[in-house]
């Protein structure tokens, strides 16, 4: 690709408006949550004394401390428990290819396209027979569930990928089927598995709909869906919301940056094969 | 073989079962509910297709549908447009480092809860925010205003949070697929003189119809299902200029207590959903052979 000054020029330009604009609304709200808490800002200002205590009376008042456990608290039985089933249903079906395999990865497709919000109105009716609702377990098991077909779709496509040639010749040493999982293809499948922790990690931190719906309580929901709670709290003051939605946005932009590369390429990996 | 397909079925249970509860089950439900008069509390009263009808009677919920197909624009059709034009430079970029720097950050929206990118966007449309201090600073005092509370505005204004979160997301999927394409294809083109349009028209674009393609879908499902946005921006308002199916389903199931209605209206977006889709799938797989 050879590259005239012209094009270099409003290339830079282009690519220069375009980061503005993507970190503006964040910069906008880290000013704004540095204002005296009961003033109205203006849009973006250089807070002539910034006012770090809002993101005390936000950690305090936000009950932050309380949000964080739960919201990990759900991510920690969530994705683990994806991850081994989605792993182990792949397996039967993309590797051990069992009798009824493609009839059982198509019942899974089925719910591939299924919009959240299609499934709300019975999940609650659902959950509630089951004595849930406004338990993170309300959001747990439909989670886990809604991020089959996606995971499912994911793993067996990565045994797919692997050669028949290496099962074959466990085989010929003489491994059980368990030694062979556990050996050859355990370790083999961490990149693919890693991965799929990560898209279903963010998936899960992030999720809003099924918390608004199935959790009155905001503090036990994941962190995403408690910000209806600061907005609730915090509606007239517009330094305090945005200090606690700065505050819930940091520990997912701290992993991010830790593994970018990770995040990017999981997440593009993941909607190629959705 | 037959040992292993008792074992592969035994490892396939967990997953089998949590699905058909929490996902086939509900669908089942809303099916079933979608056929009845329902408050929530009382008896179900069959009534057939009548909720089906009843929703293309509905003025509001047909707004939510025409709105929810409306925002596919922003929601799509931007990104995928500006996503194209800045992967043809960000490729450019020499320095590896701030090539990196840049997908980055144009990347990191994808990453935030939507509910969160919803609230740092309502703030940017407030009266004081950003947007109108902007205006305000280049002599555009007039037509400064609460954006996310006009009616013919708010739609819009939605919709450009939308594209904020999806086109450094587009971005960087069709940099990753231009870095695929053979370069000898760009050395040709170039010999031939051609300049950067010809060369975007040309070579660029057939080389990423398969990244265009999973970019429609994923793009089409995120505006049909925008819930979370419009949640914490608007909730729909003004009136209905911003109501989307989410919303609707939302407030019919629990705040009108019209169950039947709402399930009807969860399973008509799916229907929806698969429309828009299926021939984007059907058309991208069969001009691959």
């Amino acid at each position: 690709m050879i590259t005239t000054l012209s094009e270099k020029i409003i290339g830079r330009t282009l690519l220069i408006i375009a980061v503005i604009f993507t970190v503006m609304p964040i910069l906008s709200m880290f000013s704004a949550s540095l204002e005296p808490a009961d003033t109205t800002p203006l849009g973006l200002s250089w807070p002539k004394h910034p006012q770090w205590s809002n993101y005390k009376e936000a950690i305090s008042g936000g009950h932050v401390v309380e949000l964080m456990k739960s919201s990990i608290f759900i991510v920690l039985l969530v994705v683990p428990i994806t991850l081994l089933f989605a792993t182990m249903a792949g397996y039967a079906i993309g590797k051990m290819k069992i009798r009824g395999h493609s009839a059982l990865f198509f019942f899974f497709l089925l719910g591939l396209t299924i919009p959240f919000e299609s499934l709300i109105v019975p999940l609650y009716y659902q959950v509630d027979r089951l004595h849930l609702l406004n338990t993170q377990f309300a959001i747990v098991f439909p989670l886990i569930a809604l991020f089959m077909p996606f995971s499912i779709f994911w793993m067996r496509a990565h045994f797919l990928r692997i050669p028949s040639e290496i099962s074959e010749a466990a085989k010929v040493d003489g491994a059980s089927e368990f030694q062979e999982f556990r050996r050859i293809h355990m370790p083999l499948a961490i990149p693919s598995v890693s991965a799929l922790a990560v898209i279903i990690f963010i998936w899960t931190w992030n999720q809003f709909i099924l918390g608004v719906v199935l959790i009155d309580d905001p503090l036990k929901r994941t962190v995403a869906g408690a910000l209806t709670f600061f907005q609730g709290q915090y509606w007239i003051s517009i330094p305090l919301i945005s200090a606690s939605a700065l505050i819930i946005i940091t520990p997912s932009l701290i992993l991010f940056l830790i593994f970018q590369r990770k995040f990017i390429s999981s997440l593009l990996q993941g909607a190629i094969k959705a | 073989m037959k040992r292993n397909n008792f074992l592969g079925a035994l490892i396939s249970m967990p997953a089998v079962l949590i699905y058909s509860l929490f996902v086939i089950y509900p669908l089942i439900s809303a099916f079933r509910f979608s056929l009845t008069d329902w408050d929530g509390i009382g008896e179900k009263k069959f009534i057939g297709l009548e909720n089906y009808i009843q929703i293309f009677q509905s003025p509001e919920l047909v707004a939510s549908i025409k709105n929810s197909l409306l925002l596919i624009v922003f929601f799509s059709v931007f990104p995928i447009f500006f996503g194209l034009l800045l992967a043809n430079f960000i490729v450019r970029i020499r320095t590896q480092r701030i090539r990196s720097i840049t997908q980055v950050v144009l990347f990191f929206p994808q990453i935030l809860p939507l509910a969160a990118s919803g609230i740092a966007w309502s703030w940017m449309y407030a009266k004081n925010g950003l947007i109108n201090q902007f205006l305000r600073a280049i002599g555009l005092e007039k037509i400064a205003q609460p954006w996310l509370a006009g009616f013919s505005t708010a739609l819009p204004a939605v919709g450009i949070i939308g594209a904020w979160v999806l086109t450094g997301f587009c971005a960087v999927l069709l940099a990753t697929g231009i870095s695929k394409i053979d370069s000898s294809l760009y050395e040709a083109a170039r010999i031939d003189g051609a300049n950067w349009w010809n060369e975007f028209r040309n070579v660029t674009i057939p080389g990423l119809r398969q990244e265009i393609s999973v970019l429609i879908t994923v793009t089409t499902i995120a505006a049909l299902s925008s819930f979370d946005i419009i949640y914490v921006t608007t909730l729909g308002g003004p009136g209905s200029s911003t109501l989307v199916p989410g919303i609707s389903i939302y407030r019919l199931a629990f705040t009108q207590s019209a169950v039947g209605l709402a399930s009807a209206f969860g399973i008509l977006l799916m229907v929806i959903v698969l429309l828009a889709i299926v021939p984007i799938q059907f058309y991208s797989r069969r001009s691959d052979q």
